[in-house]
């Protein structure tokens, strides 16, 4: 999953790119509403997770104006003011979810999961197709109750395959949510991936459509 | 001036009500018995004059009846309010009316006059007929007058009296009405708690409560934005505080969880690194609410600014980049007379200010300025936008760009510092290269050169 992390404070920021990278999410960081802005026009992420206050202006404002853009990016506060009024606020402004600083990373990478989860329609934690079964909270995927050993970018190709098993997603859909900006971007590297996935859990596991993309093969 | 508003405007109406309306009565009695006196001298001169025709016509006459004199009974009890004497000029007494005095009731002479008979007072008409030689008297007892003129007053003043305790009910009741829109304004601002701070509505004031509603209403207003740059205040200094704290948090869990060393030492790193910051954060919050609540007065002392910037200077070096501190020869000599503890809080938070923009290599100058009055800090940092520029000494300020991570509290304590020291600090940018020059102006001769 692709995680966009709104905040000023560098330390935190160099904390959740870490963090949440263990986790199994991937995350870029912007510093800045305007940077902000920017990023949530140009890229699809599966959560954002924003700082209520920052250098330029308000987060709350970055959120309504995407809002009324048509947003529907989940999104996480961050916020140093944890009353209730204060929560109230977050929320109405379009916020899903709600955090007070400090918090515990674990809790915050379940919550993404949560929001990202509900936005894609699902509210279950795990994600099965077949005799498939992920569970993104602990990276870790089984096949027909046997658990099977995949890398950090294997899950990420194969959750991100699994949320909506019938659509096609094309090669810049799932390398979009392999790599954050700073990372490079390898040649082949999904189709490498999908090499991998199909060698560990069967040929048949993801179709290849020529010319658009991959998706699920029938369930087994 | 105290006491009831309600109290001093009834009593002041019910005095001044209560003199115009004695005035009213003195002036109703005088006019009264003025009137009364005059219809009754009319009518004894009416009396006369009848009684001085019929006498002429009649059977009377001066040189006639010698004798005792004609005694005309009373014919009707009013009648006998008045009494009437006819004399011929050598003074014999020609008739009288039943009641009437043996005594003449006037002195010789036509007209009116006052006599006092056997102790009572009369007001007498005298009336001469020369032709027939005879003088009539006609006269009423003052008792008498007095008690009509009494009976009069009486019947005036009566309704007047009565009247007294409604007119104090129509004031009393006015003067409540008249204050009814204090007492409303009174009730809606008693009504409210502490949070309301709306404006009071004085569309429907009488024009002399609109004054006075809107002072306080503007005192509303400043009591509110008072309270809601308290409230951004803390909601700047939670966020400040618990940013790092998140940081650390963070830091710590990955180092905890981190399977490799390498890892792990980054983030050991980083808490430490955290801890500092917020150390150092605390310590400006703290200088902060000692100078936002310090009023005792502060004795100043000759303070060798050399000297104290040198400590300064050391310090920063120990922790701070490549940065050379530099303080010109005039500044090193000079004493500066102020209260130490804000004045280091001045010269140290602007040094720090200025090591952190300025890029490792460069320098900083402290220097005199060429007004003696005080002394300034050149750095070598990207300056501010002009714009910028007032904003900041505001708290939690550190512009947009935030190329620096600071608390954005070091230039609030050094202004407020300077304020303690009786100095004024003003930011601008560098004329001659980019770069800020904070500088502290003292006022009165604060600043000593030593000449030696």
């Amino acid at each position: 999953m692709r995680i966009l992390v709104v905040e000023d404070d560098e330390m935190l920021v160099d904390g959740l790119r870490t963090g949440l990278g263990l986790a199994g999410l991937t995350v870029d960081a912007v510093s800045t509403c305007a940077d902000a802005e920017d990023a949530l026009k140009s890229n699809a992420f599966d959560a954002v997770v924003l700082d209520r206050m920052l250098p330029d202006g308000s987060g709350l404002d970055v959120l309504a104006r995407a809002r009324r853009a048509g947003d529907r990016t989940p999104v996480i506060l961050l916020t140093a003011l944890n009353d209730s009024a204060d929560r109230v606020n977050g929320l109405d402004a379009g916020g899903d979810d709600y955090l007070g600083k400090p918090f515990d990373l674990d809790e915050l990478a379940a919550r993404i999961r949560s929001v990202a989860r509900r936005a894609a329609g699902r509210a279950a934690a795990t994600l099965s197709w077949g005799d498939l079964t992920l569970r993104p909270a602990e990276n870790s995927a089984f096949q027909g109750g046997l658990r099977v050993n995949l890398s950090r970018r294997e899950f990420a190709v194969l959750s991100g395959l699994m949320e909506r098993p019938e659509t096609i997603k094309s090669r810049a859909e799932l390398e979009e949510r392999l790599y954050g900006w700073n990372e490079e971007v390898e040649s082949n590297a999904v189709e490498v991936h999908i090499h991998h996935l199909r060698a560990k859990l069967g040929r048949e596991t993801i179709a290849t459509v020529r010319g658009l993309g991959y998706r699920m093969g029938s369930p087994r | 001036m105290t006491g009831s508003l309600r109290a001093r405007l009834l009593g002041a109406l019910v005095i001044a009500t209560g003199v115009i309306w004695l005035a009213a009565a003195v002036w109703i009695d005088v006019g009264a018995r003025r009137e009364v006196e005059r219809v009754l001298d009319n009518r004894l001169q009416d009396a006369a004059h009848m009684v001085s025709t019929l006498a002429a016509s009649g059977r009377l006459a001066a040189d006639g009846g010698r004798g005792a004199p004609v005694i005309v009974p009373d014919a009707t009890a009013y009648m006998h309010q008045l009494s009437c004497q006819i004399w011929s000029f050598d003074d014999q007494l020609v008739a009288q009316s039943g009641g009437a005095p043996e005594t003449k009731l006037a002195a010789d002479g036509s007209g009116f006059s006052d006599r006092e008979i056997n102790g009572e007072r009369w007001r007498v008409y005298a009336l001469e007929d020369s032709a027939k030689g005879f003088r009539v008297l006609v006269g009423d007892r003052l008792t008498l007058r007095e008690g009509l003129v009494a009976e009069l007053i009486k019947g005036l003043l009566w309704p007047a009296i009565l009247i007294l305790p409604l007119l104090a009910l129509a004031i009393w009741g006015s003067v409540r009405g008249a204050l009814r829109p204090l007492r409303l304004i009174a009730q809606d601002i008693a009504r409210r708690d502490g949070d309301d701070m709306r404006a009071l509505d004085a569309s429907s004031s009488p024009e002399e409560i609109r004054p006075l509603a809107g002072a306080l209403n503007s005192l509303f207003a400043k009591v509110e934005k008072a309270r809601r740059h308290e409230r951004e205040i803390t909601a700047f200094a939670a966020h400040e505080l618990r940013t790092p704290l998140a940081g650390i948090q963070a830091q710590a869990q990955i180092a905890v969880a981190a399977a490799d060393s390498e890892l792990r030492t980054k983030a050991l790193r980083q808490i430490l690194r955290g801890v500092d910051r917020t150390a150092r954060l605390v310590t400006q919050l703290l200088a902060l609410a000692r100078l936002d609540a310090e009023d005792a007065t502060l004795t100043p002392e000759a303070i060798e600014i050399g000297a104290t910037l040198e400590e300064i200077a050391e310090l920063c070096r120990a922790a701070g980049p490549e940065v050379e501190v530099r303080i010109n020869r005039e500044l090193r000599s000079a004493r500066v007379v102020a209260p130490r503890e804000p004045l280091t809080l001045i010269l140290r938070n602007l040094t720090e200010n200025a090591l952190q923009h300025t890029p490792p290599g460069g320098a900083i100058d402290w220097r005199l300025s060429e007004s003696p009055d005080g002394f300034e800090l050149c750095d070598q940092g990207p300056g501010a936008p002009e714009a910028e520029l007032p904003l900041l000494t505001r708290r939690f300020f550190r512009g947009a760009s935030q190329a620096v991570p600071g608390s954005g509290l070091g230039l609030t304590i050094a202004e407020l510092a300077a304020a303690r020291c009786g100095a004024t600090l003003s930011l601008s940018n560098r004329t001659d290269r980019a770069g800020l020059v904070a500088k502290v102006v003292f006022e009165g001769e604060a600043i000593r050169i030593n000449q030696a």
